[in-house]
């Protein structure tokens, strides 16, 4: 029964999807109120509808109601609740209906916050939402069902593929839809505004907490990913630009570059038809991730079941949404006006040059991913990019990145010169030159002393721009105090995010400079140096537990003769999957992880064990989290903003359109 | 050709080897072996480095790996032989030729070009417009009815 | 409309042709490098007799079907009969290359399924299997007269796989 009235809510939703994209967009064009209005309701309608059906396709999961193919194939009765609950998404087609459970979702949120936007734009806006609805709720009823019955009934469900055993399957993909497809507003509202001829502040301070939102998500969701992986995989990689990884990182680079430009926008005007552009283009790389993950196009550790035919459906979608935007842009772009000039030394300039940087980055990441695919098309040969290809493209550019953004955001609006802020730069050089001579002689490596010293220079820059606003040293304290606590969201959050990078860049400096690894076949007693640590095999034990059989070492690791930790890491096997997992053995600290996987062996030779020093790993994530955080943060704000206390400057007023 | 190619790497070998055997400890070739291993593809896991890999091809390739060093090749020496049989796609970090310029230098050139355009259009703006124009009556309207859109 | 504007549309249809030619591919198979280059040297043992050394020279001076297999794969027992068939039909020498077994194993597998092979060189270390190129099991080699590797095929030989591809090689490679 379930199963069926999940079935009955898709094809309602798909159709109240139709009238949304519709009846909206028609009565933006005739100004009609009411055929407007209908796109409000909808909205909601259709988000009830594809709630009900996820509310459905979850209870099969959790009554393990195997008649359901998706249940049988994906789930087990003995399963812990967790896992069925994070099952249903899991799997390619429960995982579509999240993500069209969460579209919806923020296509109602529209008429709830939106009460003082323009109605047309309003009505285009979700009239684009709509088709993208109608586009995905199409894809999933005709070609990934996830109501299918199955005949006959199967005792019991195959189970959960091992790997997605985990409580970050209930977080990540979630986290990660989150932010995906919370760009599609962006999309929406681009198209709108391109409709309309009109991109204004209104439009980017309207947009930009839906921006904050769907970014900060994104971000959370990946560094969740990132750490998952860590754990999971069994080799301490914390990023290793794989495919589907760069995927959901070329959205966030996009919206990271849109984030800026919106900003200038906001309070300057300029930038216009840049940020529609950024808008179509976030979304469209999220799109693309999609069709990436579900085609099989490229090869990946993380892809789903590979089905061709799915892919062709997602790439005609994606061809018709972006392909329709793009059109749009090249055809009415030219009525959107430009803003006011500013010269190359100003915050905007430095905004533009964050953007150049961006935009070079996901360019760079973009060709690294999709190269192989370039070169197969004109030849016969294969070749492979991996990390070593964005350790040497990528990484420059985003040194250089954080290079403008220890000085960006002190410079003021319009204009401004570099001779300005020379006592700045004497302090930061002074300062680098001392963090770069510390970390020399503690590491003995110049290049990670350089980026280590860049990190501090981009925490002091953050600190002194934040200073600035509080008058820090021209006022009392008390005053400065004073003067925080009436800081905005988005000033707390340009810290916050700011910081988070530097750490961050701490993190990544020291994993790839002072990280070291050993692996060797080891005998019970026997050892391995990391390092200064040394790990020590010293229990071997197998056996059954739950649904796999496992191989179990004990590691004993220790420093100077003194043992610090035990550290226990299993070799899984499902006989039922005929797969095999890892579960590493970490000691988590915010110095250094100390990490050990096992692989295979036997008695007689020794198994292999792979032993990881990390140091200050942590502080990536930690400096991530820091970035999200700072996003809802900054998110707070926004939101106030709709009863603007700041007026816009006078200095130009957008649109021509009329 | 064949034939004189393998002689001629037997022959570098000799030498080479004897010339090592004095200077590489146990530890400096296991960082060496590492270091190669982490430029070769796991062939049948797909994106994973022969390192990482857990694929019992890649734990003989990482033997191989060692085996060859010890021997006294030069680390190009060894990912040349990986590269002769099973072709570029092995190397992670793809060699700069023909087919891979636009990979390698694309990024770079898109930078420099973004950067010239942003440079000249600043200076031509500012040489263009120095001031900001006044707002004219229908734009001070249209401000009025923003700011009222926006409270 | 200025060139500017048209830019970003004119890019995303020529990376949405890719994408759509990437559809077409699978990316999991790798073409082989070694096609017309001679068969690599090899210097290891015969599976039924540890004492026994099989060198390329055993192998070459005909027209060789090469089949890499393992008594631990399983896509090699769907093959084997067609290999069994073949030894008995085709006039072709037919040459395995136990790939990562064990002795015992393998010697019982190919009790159990039948030997279709002429000589098995047994390859515990991948030993030969990198300098082929070996991605999987199972994987053959058509090497011709003069010890050169003409043609590789990644996965099982079928009915329409030997008639299709393999048979119109080896014809054209007895006419040289």
């Amino acid at each position: 029964m379930l199963a069926e009235i999940g079935q009955i809510s898709l094809i309602v939703a798909l159709l109240i999807a139709v009238l949304q994209s519709v009846m909206p967009m028609l009565g933006a064009q005739k100004n009609d109120p009411r055929l407007m209005a209908i796109g409000d309701r909808a909205a909601t309608a259709q988000f009830l509808c594809v709630a009900t059906a996820f509310a459905c396709l979850t209870a099969v999961f959790v009554g393990s109601d195997f008649s359901v193919k998706l249940a049988a194939q994906h789930s087990h009765s003995q399963k812990p609740l967790l896992y069925k609950f994070s099952g249903v998404w899991g799997n390619h087609e429960g995982s579509m209906l999240l993500w069209v459970l969460i579209l919806s979702v923020y296509g109602a949120l529209v008429p709830m916050f939106g009460k003082n936007l323009p109605t047309t734009l309003k009505a285009r806006a979700l009239s684009v939402q709509g088709m993208i609805s109608v586009g995905f709720l199409a894809f999933i009823l005709f070609t990934s069902n996830p109501f299918l019955r199955l005949n006959p009934v199967p005792l019991d469900g195959q189970g959960l593929n091992p790997i997605l055993q985990d409580p970050g399957l209930a977080f990540h993909p979630p986290l990660l839809y989150l932010g995906y497809v919370g760009f599609s507003m962006a999309f929406s509202f681009s198209v709108a505004a391109l409709i309309e001829g009109r991109v204004d502040a209104v439009w980017a301070r309207w947009l930009r907490p839906w921006v904050l939102l769907a970014w900060s998500f994104l971000t959370a969701g990946i560094t969740l990913g990132s750490v998952w992986a860590y754990y999971e995989l069994g080799w301490g990689g914390w990023w290793m630009w794989d495919p589907v990884e760069n995927v959901s990182f070329l959205p966030w680079l996009v919206g990271t570059a849109l984030l800026h430009s919106i900003l200038v926008l906001g309070k300057r005007h300029s930038m216009a038809n840049w940020t529609v552009l950024l808008g179509i283009t976030a979304f469209s790389l999220s799109l693309i991730g999609t069709f990436v993950v579900r085609s099989g196009v490229l090869t990946s550790v993380h892809s789903f079941a590979v089905d061709p035919a799915r892919g062709v459906f997602i790439l005609i979608l994606l061809a018709l949404a972006t392909g329709g935007a793009l059109t749009l842009y090249a055809v009415r772009s030219h009525t959107l006006r430009t803003g006011p000039s500013f010269g190359l030394v100003s915050k905007e300039g430095g905004l533009v040059l964050n953007n150049i940087l961006l935009i070079v980055a996901t360019t760079t990441v973009f060709l690294g991913t999709f190269y192989p695919l370039l070169v197969e098309a004109f030849s016969d040969s294969k070749i492979s990019v991996g990390a070593p290809y964005f350790d040497q493209t990528f990484a420059p550019i985003m040194l250089l990145l954080i290079g403008f953004m220890g000085i960006g955001p002190l410079l003021s609006w319009r204009t401004d010169s570099i001779i300005a802020h020379k006592k700045h730069f004497v302090f930061a050089c002074v300062l680098m030159v001392i963090i770069t001579s510390l970390t020399f002689f503690f590491g003995k490596s110049i290049l990670g002393a350089l980026s280590i010293a860049l990190a501090a220079y981009l925490a002091f820059g953050t600190l002194v721009a934040f200073g600035r606003k509080l008058k820090f040293g021209q006022v009392s304290l008390a005053q400065s105090m004073k003067l925080l606590r009436h800081q905005s969201g988005s000033a707390f959050g340009f810290f916050f995010a700011h910081m988070g990078m530097a750490i961050a860049m701490v993190g990544i400096t020291a994993m790839s400079v002072w990280g070291a690894e050993n692996a060797g076949v080891l005998k019970i007693g026997e050892s391995l140096k990391v390092a200064s640590y040394e790990y020590k095999l010293e229990t071997i034990d197998a056996g059954r537990r739950d649904n796999f059989e496992y191989l179990q070492a004990g590691v004993a690791v220790s420093k100077d003769g003194e043992l610090l930790s035990t550290l226990t890491t299993e070799r899984r096997f499902y006989p039922i999957r005929n797969m095999v997992t890892s579960e590493a053995g970490i000691r988590v600290r915010q110095s250094a992880n100390l990490y050990v996987g096992i692989g295979e062996g036997n008695q007689n030779d020794g198994w292999i064990i792979r032993a990881y020093y990390h140091p200050y790993v942590c502080w990536i994530w930690i400096g991530a989290l820091f970035m999200a955080f700072a996003g809802f943060i900054s998110l707070a704000d926004s939101r106030l903003r709709f009863t603007v206390r700041e007026p816009a400057p006078a200095t130009a007023i957008p649109s021509a359109a009329e | 050709m064949k034939i004189i190619h393998a002689i001629f790497i037997l022959f570098s070998l000799l030498v080479s080897g004897s010339a090592l055997a004095q200077s590489s400890t146990e530890a400096e070739l296991e960082a060496r072996a590492r270091e190669v291993g982490q430029s070769l593809r796991c062939v049948v896991c797909q994106n994973q480095s022969i390192e990482e890999s857990d694929a019992v091809l890649a734990e003989d390739m990482r033997r191989l790996v060692r085996k060859r060093l010890e021997a006294g090749d030069s680390n190009a020496d060894v990912i040349n032989f990986m590269q002769d049989r099973y072709g570029d796609f092995v190397l992670l970090k793809p060699p700069v030729q023909t087919n891979t310029y636009l990979l390698w230098f694309g990024p770079f050139i898109l930078l420099f070009g973004m950067l010239f355009w942003f440079v000249r259009k600043t200076r031509k703006r500012s040489e263009t417009s120095p001031v900001i124009p006044p707002l004219d009556d229908e734009e001070k309207q249209r401000l009025e009815r923003l700011l009222g859109d926006e409270q | 409309m200025k060139m500017k504007t048209i830019l970003p549309l004119v890019l995303f249809a020529v990376l949405v042709g890719f994408l759509a030619f990437g559809l077409t591919r699978n990316p999991a198979t790798i073409d082989s490098v070694l096609i017309d280059t001679p068969f690599p040297e090899f210097e290891l043992t015969d599976l039924y007799d540890p004492d026994q050394v099989v060198t390329k020279a055993d192998l070459t001076g005909e027209i060789v079907l090469v089949n890499v297999f393992g008594s631990w794969c399983v896509a090699c027992v769907q093959e084997h009969p067609k290999l069994v068939e073949l030894s008995n039909t085709a006039n072709i020498k037919i040459v395995g290359v136990d790939w990562r077994d064990t002795r015992e194993n393998g010697m019982a597998w190919l009790k159990k399924y039948g030997d279709p092979y002429h000589r098995v060189v047994f390859d515990a270390d991948s030993l030969l299997a990198i300098d082929l190129g070996i991605t999987g099991a199972p994987e053959s080699y058509l090497v011709d007269k003069q010890g050169d590797i003409r043609y590789k095929h990644v996965g099982i030989i079928t009915d329409q796989v030997w008639d299709d591809i393999l048979a119109p090689i080896v014809v054209q490679l007895r006419t040289e």
